[in-house]
């Protein structure tokens, strides 16, 4: 069970700020796999461009940002919390 | 008419309302305000601003604020110093220094400031904050105090004494972050979403703040009675004073009061934090950093929300980028106290020690116009700077003993020798 957080920038296609993913150990490819089955093709071309993240999008398991983990293959727990933002921030 | 028309997508080009909101909702893009370029020239005026208040806000009319409620200490128009002692020892002429340690809170970040909380005021939110590696905590704790608003500063719980002592005077709400900078940004960025009735000032509402730093710009221009320099040197962290400065000087060739906006960009980080000149340098994408040690902690964030802007300014322009040692950025703060009379914390070191690397390495030519920014004041780093001086000799008040020194004034120009943090 892996919680989701959505920036607020999203909520168009999200609808909420959250969501759960009913998955065991596994990456955050297969997250995002999951999360875009659910919210449709709207979401994944805002997070994702030629199958890797955006320039602008911040993706986080546990605060960790994935760029400094494995990418879309870091691993996910089943306790873990992911979180995508906007890179757009700070400075 | 406004001379605002809302905001757009830096990467897409999705146009917004002016509100509070830094991220494209169609592909998560950075916003930028959107001007209507043909109001502005119709209303500019070169004489009205030159009779202005000596403040960034002799520059309102090319400034995204609506009222004329502004939260004003008396950020910017500070001095363009002929550096000519410092000039002699890098061998550049035509060296000027804009010395930002002398603003209200001795850092540029009180003319972002300026603009983003008057922008708040505007916007009626109820509280203010922001991300900060120290300079614009204090910025944002004292035009906060001045605007009667709470603040939220969120800072690493790494950074200079100096810089805690001065945002705590002003009486905001700090909350050290374990971690670096980057953790802190990515905390307030989560508080910042989910309150959206408050305006931090570099997250939900930095479209507008970024804005103030392109009054560096017009400064200069002015201040060599309306041209614009052949190379400038700056310091970068995000990266965002970099971009706003270049786009100053093409406004101000757009509304006509420059012949050409043809200024080299060059940067400098420090080599222990240096994601965009490394990029810069390697012609690379930008690659965030996760652990880093640096003097210069007004400098150290790993994933620069602006670096990949920054990057291409300075290859567009024909510029390029430095990454000094910390030993190189200290002995740089001590040069430029020491020819020009202005002690400039580690960020400022990095700029010098830049320049430096850069006129070295030749992609300064000597010939060149050069205007460095020296963003912030060493007041604020004296911890970091301990380590570098010496403690002066005490003797008893008798003029044998003062004799006794032999050639005093060597002795103080080798203060390089026992800590004096340690002594």
């Amino acid at each position: 069970m892996v919680k989701v957080r959505f920036s607020s920038a999203l909520s168009n296609v999200t609808h909420s700020r959250e969501t759960i993913i009913e998955v065991g150990n596994t990456t955050v490819k297969t997250v995002l796999d999951k999360l875009v089955q659910q919210f449709g093709p709207d979401f994944e071309k805002r997070i994702l461009e030629k199958g890797e993240v955006r320039r602008f999008v911040n993706l986080y398991v546990n605060g960790e940002d994935i760029r400094h983990l494995s990418g879309l293959d870091s691993p996910v727990k089943d306790t873990d919390e992911i979180s995508i933002l906007p890179a757009v921030s700070g400075g | 008419m406004s001379r605002v028309i809302g905001l757009k997508c830096r990467e897409c080009g999705a146009e917004y309302p002016a509100v509070i909101q830094n991220t494209c909702y169609e592909c998560f893009g950075p916003l930028e305000v959107n001007y209507d370029w043909d109001f502005i020239s119709d209303h500019i005026d070169k004489k009205k601003i030159e009779a202005g208040p000596k403040s960034i806000w002799r520059y309102a009319d090319l400034l995204p604020l609506e009222s004329e409620k502004r939260i004003d200490l008396g950020a910017g128009f500070n001095k363009l110093h002929h550096a000519q002692r410092l000039g002699a020892v890098l061998g550049l002429d035509k060296l000027y220094i804009l010395d930002e340690s002398v603003n209200p809170t001795n850092s540029f970040k009180d003319r972002v400031t300026s603009v983003a909380i008057s922008k708040a005021i505007e916007f009626n939110v109820k509280a203010v904050g922001c991300a900060s590696t120290g300079n614009l905590a204090a910025a944002v704790g004292a035009h906060a105090a001045k605007a009667g608003l709470p603040a939220y500063i969120f800072i690493p719980a790494t950074i200079e004494l100096g810089k805690i002592v001065q945002m705590l005077i002003y009486g905001p709400n700090v909350i050290a972050v374990e971690g670096t900078y980057d953790d802190a940004n990515r905390l307030a960025s989560e508080v910042a979403d989910s309150h959206p009735d408050w305006a931090f000032v570099n997250i939900n509402i930095r479209p507008y703040y970024t804005e103030g730093s392109k009054t560096l710009a017009y400064e200069t221009a002015e201040q060599l009675n309306w041209q614009v320099p052949d190379h400038i040197v700056a310091p970068m962290a995000s990266g965002a004073l970099l971009c706003a400065i270049s786009r100053g000087f093409k406004e101000l060739e757009r509304v006509g009061f420059v012949d050409n906006a043809d200024v080299k960009v060059s940067g400098s980080q420090p080599l222990n934090c240096s994601p965009i000149s490394s990029a810069v340098q390697k012609n690379s994408e930008v690659i965030p950093v996760r652990n880093f040690e640096t003097v210069a902690h007004s400098l150290a964030i790993g994933n620069p929300a602006d670096g990949y802007y920054a990057k291409k300014t300075i290859l567009d322009s024909g510029g390029y980028a430095a990454t000094p040692t910390d030993t190189e950025i200290i002995e740089a703060i001590h040069l430029l106290a020491r020819t020009e009379g202005i002690f400039t914390e580690p960020a400022g070191g990095t700029t010098i020690a830049g320049l430096k690397k850069l006129v070295e390495s030749g992609h300064i030519q000597h010939d060149e116009r050069v205007v460095v920014y020296v963003t912030g004041n060493g007041l604020k780093a004296q911890d970091t700077l301990l380590k570098s001086l010496q403690r002066p000799p005490v003797i008893k008040p008798m003029l044998s003993e003062f004799e006794r020194l032999s050639a005093p004034s060597i002795e103080i120009h080798k203060q390089h020798v026992t800590p004096l943090a340690h002594s």
